[in-house]
């Protein structure tokens, strides 16, 4: 019955009868969207069977390297030579490693991160804003293998010219590379953490007849106190996970030791060092990776849940 | 009296002081902080110009700091681009579209949100382990482009899920109520209405995700990227090196001549990222002036 002109649901129409064609029409159309909606639900699904995928791929390296060193030896020893004989497991060393680099790059980026924040937020025109928000932006794109030449090739040889004693591979170095790495994030998060403070705040304080020094230190800063501790944890947490910066500037020697001018290792620095030998797979070697992966993971995770727990209820007070 | 006056007045003098101190204070530290950009890219393009010429862009990699070239890194970078974006941006942008316009509620919705945002902050070294245990010796794949593609996939699908989903959400309600007036379905409402208009959003948190994804080194290096590859890649299954993976390999030599490539593969990979952060820009000045909204 193929009518000139006629597309197929008049033709189906025409064969089937009005009736029938809208009931199979809506079935097939409910059985399209249901489809759909699975098909998404996967993709969102994804992302869980991803962390299950993560947990299991370091739980089951990690107990696996249990079986050969006990978990006393790992989290309390305090030596790391698992590739030298004689071997030793002490994580400590890598630990104490990532440690320096923390605190290294806090001191860097946090105080620096807070006062941007507070021009950010408190001081800049639109134009200031406008012109500082990208540039952050960028700094922030910057690969992280960018900043570990930056740190080799600028930083090092400006430290060794001030403190002639540095190793040419040290914790300082790799920290404040790792410190300007993070410092966009801690900027933006602290701004957002102030601008989300009410106007009424700040006007009550113009009113009792602050300067403005006072209403930001004295108000505003107070009152967005938890973003800040929930930027700093972020930014912390991210100094603790970095890899390529630490690799190429802080140096491969596991260390228990609180000069940032020496050679040191981190947990992170040691996973890559591992995937860049030939180590065989199932080694008590090639297993290390994993346990210290669990405890990077651990920590890291740790920090994050508690940082978005605190921002998700400071943004039930504002709303 | 005269007197409590007199003090105040020297009293504002001293905070009207302290309050110019601050504020010098903080455009200092965000000048100090601003100042680290043009000191990263002066240090780079000094060293790495004078390299940066046809030869290095058409060599391979070579023993000879004077022949070797990022041809092998480049066409990597840019099939693992490719490769990565086919796989991440679908698969993220559906999973914002079912976190907003499916509205289930419950403990799994819940469940999910929570398990992207701690996805987010998951060291991307963690992903390069398990990329090596999943896709390079479970599923066999090797050394291989796809296997690099799908664990960079996995290490930008938060970023893309959380973009995406900020964008649909800018999409008014009346929106999606008009067109359920007129009686389409849903994935009607989504298709035709939510995702056009929310398009320009998705685009420049996509553009962002990729940026991050061509500059990560890490999980390249751990699944084992970072072999000595003279050839530049025909298929997905082939091994690979990347521009990253490249600059990586260069800084770790101590010869300083290799620092110098090691720096003109950084200006061409910064200038690839920069381009990106450009567009991306450019997109949202774009759908901000066009917003019917």
């Amino acid at each position: 019955m193929a009518i000139p002109g006629s597309n197929g649901v008049t033709a189906e129409l025409a064969t089937t009868g009005p009736a029938e064609f809208l009931v199979s029409r809506s079935r097939a159309r409910r059985w399209k969207e249901q489809f759909i909606e699975n098909l998404l639900f996967l993709s969102a699904f994804l992302s869980v069977a991803t962390t299950v995928a993560i947990i299991v791929v370091l739980a089951s390296g990690a107990l696996s390297f249990l079986e050969d060193v006990s978990l006393l030896e790992f989290l309390f020893g305090r030596r790391w030579a698992p590739l030298l004989e004689p071997r030793s497991f002490g994580v400590l060393p890598l630990l104490c490693g990532s440690f320096l680099i923390v605190v290294g790059s806090a001191v860097t980026a946090l105080p620096t991160g807070l006062f941007i924040g507070i021009f950010l937020s408190e001081y800049a025109s639109e134009r200031a804003r406008s012109l500082i928000k990208p540039a952050l932006e960028i700094l922030a794109g910057i690969p992280t293998v960018v900043y570990g030449y930056f740190a080799l090739t600028f930083v090092t040889p400006s430290l060794r010219a001030l403190l002639p004693s540095t190793d040419i591979f040290n914790a300082a170095s790799a920290s404040i590379a790792v410190g300007i790495m993070i410092l966009p994030m801690v900027a933006s998060l602290c701004d957002d953490a102030m601008r989300a403070v009410p106007r009424s705040y700040r006007e009550a304080g113009y009113s009792v007849g602050a300067v403005k020094f006072e209403v930001a230190a004295g108000v505003v800063v107070p009152a967005a106190l938890g973003g800040i501790a929930a930027s700093f944890l972020l930014a912390v947490s991210r100094a603790v996970g970095e890899s390529m910066a630490v690799t190429l500037a802080a140096g491969a020697t596991p260390k228990l030791t609180l000069n940032p001018l020496e050679s040191i290792q981190t947990m992170t620095a040691y996973i890559v060092q591992v995937s860049l030998g030939d180590t065989p797979v199932g080694s008590v070697e090639y297993k290390t990776i994993f346990a210290v992966g669990a405890l990077l993971f651990g920590i890291t995770l740790a920090m994050n849940v508690l940082s978005h727990r605190v921002l998700r209820r400071l943004e039930r007070r504002y709303k | 009296m005269n007197r409590t006056i007199l003090a105040s007045s020297s009293d504002l003098r001293r905070r009207r002081l302290a309050d110019r101190a601050f504020g010098a204070l903080c455009v200092g530290f965000t000048l100090l902080g601003l100042l680290a950009l043009p000191l990263l890219l002066v240090q780079a393009t000094k060293e790495g110009l004078p390299w940066l010429d046809l030869q290095f862009l058409t060599s391979f990699p070579s023993r000879f700091p004077a022949n070797a070239g990022i041809n092998s890194a480049l066409w990597g970078t840019v099939w693992l681009g490719g490769l990565t974006a086919s796989i991440a941006i679908p698969i993220g942008i559906a999973a914002a579209l079912y976190l907003e316009e499916y509205p289930r509620g419950g403990r799994l919705a819940d469940l999910i949100e929570i398990n992207i945002a701690n996805l987010a902050g998951v060291p991307s070294i963690v992903y390069g382990m398990l990329g090596l245990v999943i896709f390079v010796r479970a599923l066999a794949l090797q050394r291989s482009l796809i296997a690099g593609a799908l664990t960079l996939s996995l290490l930008i699908l938060p970023v893309i899920i959380v973009a995406s989903r900020e964008a649909i959400r800018a999409v008014p309600r009346s929106l999606r109520e008009a067109a359920y007036a007129l009686g389409a379905t849903r994935w009607q409402v989504v298709r035709d209405h939510v995702l056009p208009a929310a398009a320009p959003g998705i685009m420049t948190g996509v553009i962002l995700a990729m940026s991050r994804a061509l500059g990560e080194t890490a999980p390249l290096v751990m699944i084992g990227a970072l072999t000595f590859v003279a050839f530049t890649p025909a298929g997905p299954l082939d091994e690979f090196t990347a521009l990253p993976v490249q600059i990586f390999n260069w800084v770790s030599r101590p010869q300083p001549q290799f620092h110098d490539l090691a720096a003109a593969a950084i200006v061409v990979l910064l200038a690839i990222i920069l381009l990106m952060n450009a567009a991306a820009i450019l997109v949202r000045n774009r759908a901000q002036r066009r917003r019917k909204w």
